[in-house]
């Protein structure tokens, strides 16, 4: 894992993931359990470049960095639900 | 409101698919095609019971953003009509909302109901203290006879199981003032003669039911024309995105808008206008004067508490004054104004000096469809400074604040906050007008949001964020000076 051992969760803030959904991933690090404040690494980038994908990448926005896995349409369920995979493994 | 969830996104998405039909030279074919593009043959259906359910929604949900009304839909007209008919408009409809009738649920209607729960316990206070004998006990439980039932909610108020709950309707739970109601085949029907434009049944519908007629495309065709065209921002802007307002307002040129003004320019000659009139009518010996530049407040004393007029400040809103400014400036102009609220469409149809008005979720749309991103931009330089009040205007105590700090500390000023409208403030208004005095203050500020312009319906960020933001952006402001 990178980063000393911690998740990197890198939430796109972009203009048009913002508008697609992302204002409400602004509120991810308070809503993970506290436990995991030292596991995982937040940060907010603009942006990582997945909605000038030519298929209409807006459709799939918000877009979430997990260490190197992306995921679209990400919503903070969908997030904490992936952490939880690589946290209890 | 909740600015992320399924019906937002899904308007924005409609919306944006629309700009990008509009800007492609194809208009009228890709309009037509949304429905299907949203979901292809074999797509997954999300929401609805079918695919062809959710495509008709999709089609009504692309007229309301092309600006047609619903009510007067066929079914039958395609898309592309309704584009062409954008594309030839004069004016925008002056009515702002519309139902989205296949998208209405048509909800069980509000009653008190007695769930599961209710033990059939000896005490039965519920009978008791049902002042209509509506409730009964058959097979050991309570039941409401529907007939006699006036919902005054005295036996929910005394069941100590909390088993009888109150059924809601929720866009008719939102309504401030009763002006949506159902029609004969249970859907959602809005009664203009009442309504004040708020948005609070488009914010609180979970079926996205009711949506605004926008002027996207008649905006798009002004910002394609030879006039010079300037968007106005509200001063909730400063709270809608990550990026700066000096960054949105360089998003805004990029998108095609030949200037951008502060509508707080407009907000700082409504502080020093309202603090004049509140001078003026203390010394007249008027007992307290309201606000007068929440929209849907102004609709609200036109249509349902004509006997407030007389305490509402005479002043104009920041809007009608900063598109003044503009068409001062720049004769032959055409003005847009940038908001997060629904009332101002209909405030901006009654205003000369204004010819359209954009909600923020469309601007970001427009960003979206454009492929802006606002990080990137330059920081927009405005004309005019705007004072740290002016700047507050879209935040609940704003407004009564900047009247209180133009009037310099030369009259006795207590101002107080009706800080979002629902049918009891509306009542309690209307008795302080009978008495010619409102008991909490003298200054009265209304915004029919609550927490101001940054909870409007149809904003982009999280209010609390939003609200931080706004106050920070006014933090870095000078103090307005007293005329």
């Amino acid at each position: 894992m990178l980063n000393e051992g911690k998740i990197k969760v890198q939430i796109c803030l972009g203009t048009t993931c913002f508008v697609m959904g992302a204002s409400k991933l602004q509120d991810l690090e308070r809503m993970l359990p506290p436990e995991w404040k030292d596991k995982v690494d937040i940060s907010a980038q603009t942006c990582l470049g997945m909605c000038q994908n030519p298929d209409s990448g807006f459709i799939k926005a918000p877009f979430v960095k997990i260490n190197d896995e992306m995921i679209g349409e990400a919503s903070v369920e969908k997030v904490i639900d992936k952490l939880k995979e690589l946290i209890v493994v | 409101m909740q600015t992320e969830v399924n019906t937002v996104l899904l308007r924005r998405e409609v919306m944006v698919r629309l700009i990008k039909a509009f800007l492609s030279g194809d208009f009228l074919k890709q309009a037509d095609g949304v429905p299907f593009d949203m979901r292809p043959k074999h797509a997954e259906v999300p929401f609805r019971c079918c695919i062809h359910k959710e495509r008709a929604i999709l089609r009504e949900r692309a007229i309301a953003a092309l600006g047609g009304s619903i009510e007067e839909d066929d079914d039958k007209t395609h898309l592309s009509e309704y584009a062409a008919r954008a594309l030839e408009r004069e004016r925008p409809d002056e009515t702002v909302l519309t139902v989205i009738d296949t998208a209405c649920q048509g909800c069980v209607p509000s009653r008190i109901y007695v769930t599961d729960l209710c033990q059939g316990c000896v005490a039965r206070p519920c009978t008791t203290a049902c002042a209509f004998g509506a409730i009964s006990i058959k097979n050991g439980r309570s039941v409401i006879d529907g007939e006699k039932c006036k919902s005054c909610t005295k036996c929910m108020q005394v069941c100590p199981y909390s088993a009888i709950v109150k059924i809601k309707v929720p866009c008719e739970d939102a309504c401030p003032v009763g002006a949506i109601t159902k029609n004969g085949s249970g859907h959602a029907q809005i009664d203009v003669s009442r309504c004040l434009s708020c948005g609070a049944c488009m914010a609180s519908c979970p079926f996205g039911a009711v949506a605004e007629k926008s002027q996207m495309i008649d905006i798009l065709r002004a910002i394609k024309s030879d006039k010079k065209v300037v968007a106005m921002v509200a001063p909730a802007v400063a709270g809608q995105t990550p990026a700066s307002i000096n960054k949105v307002a360089s998003g805004l040129i990029k998108a095609g808008f030949d200037i951008v003004m502060e509508v707080a320019q407009g907000a700082d000659i409504t502080a020093k206008t309202e603090a004049k009139d509140f001078a003026e009518r203390m010394e007249k010996g008027d007992q307290f004067m309201t606000t007068s530049c929440c929209a849907a407040y102004r609709e609200m004393v036109k249509k349902i508490a004509p006997e407030l007029k007389p305490y509402v400040s005479e002043t104009e809103t920041p809007m009608h004054y900063t598109a003044q400014l503009a068409k001062e400036k720049y004769p032959d102009c055409i003005t847009v104004f940038i908001g997060p609220c629904v009332a101002k469409r209909k405030e901006g149809l009654q205003d000369r000096f204004v010819d359209y008005v954009m909600n923020f979720e469309e601007m970001g749309a427009l960003f979206v469809a454009m492929s802006i991103e606002l990080a990137q931009c330059d920081d927009y330089v405005f004309e005019t400074q705007t004072s740290k009040q002016a700047r507050n205007f879209a935040l609940t105590g704003g407004v009564a604040e900047s009247v209180k700090v133009a009037s310099g500390g030369k009259v006795d000023i207590r101002p107080t906050c009706v800080n979002g409208l629902n049918p009891k403030v509306v009542r309690e208004m209307m008795m302080w007008a009978k008495k010619g005095q409102c008991p909490t203050g003298n200054i009265v500020e209304v915004m029919a949001c609550e927490g101001g312009c940054v909870a409007g319906a149809a904003c982009l960020n999280n209010k609390k964020i939003a609200a931080r933001n706004v106050a920070a952006y006014a933090d870095k402001a000078e103090d307005i000076k007293p005329d």
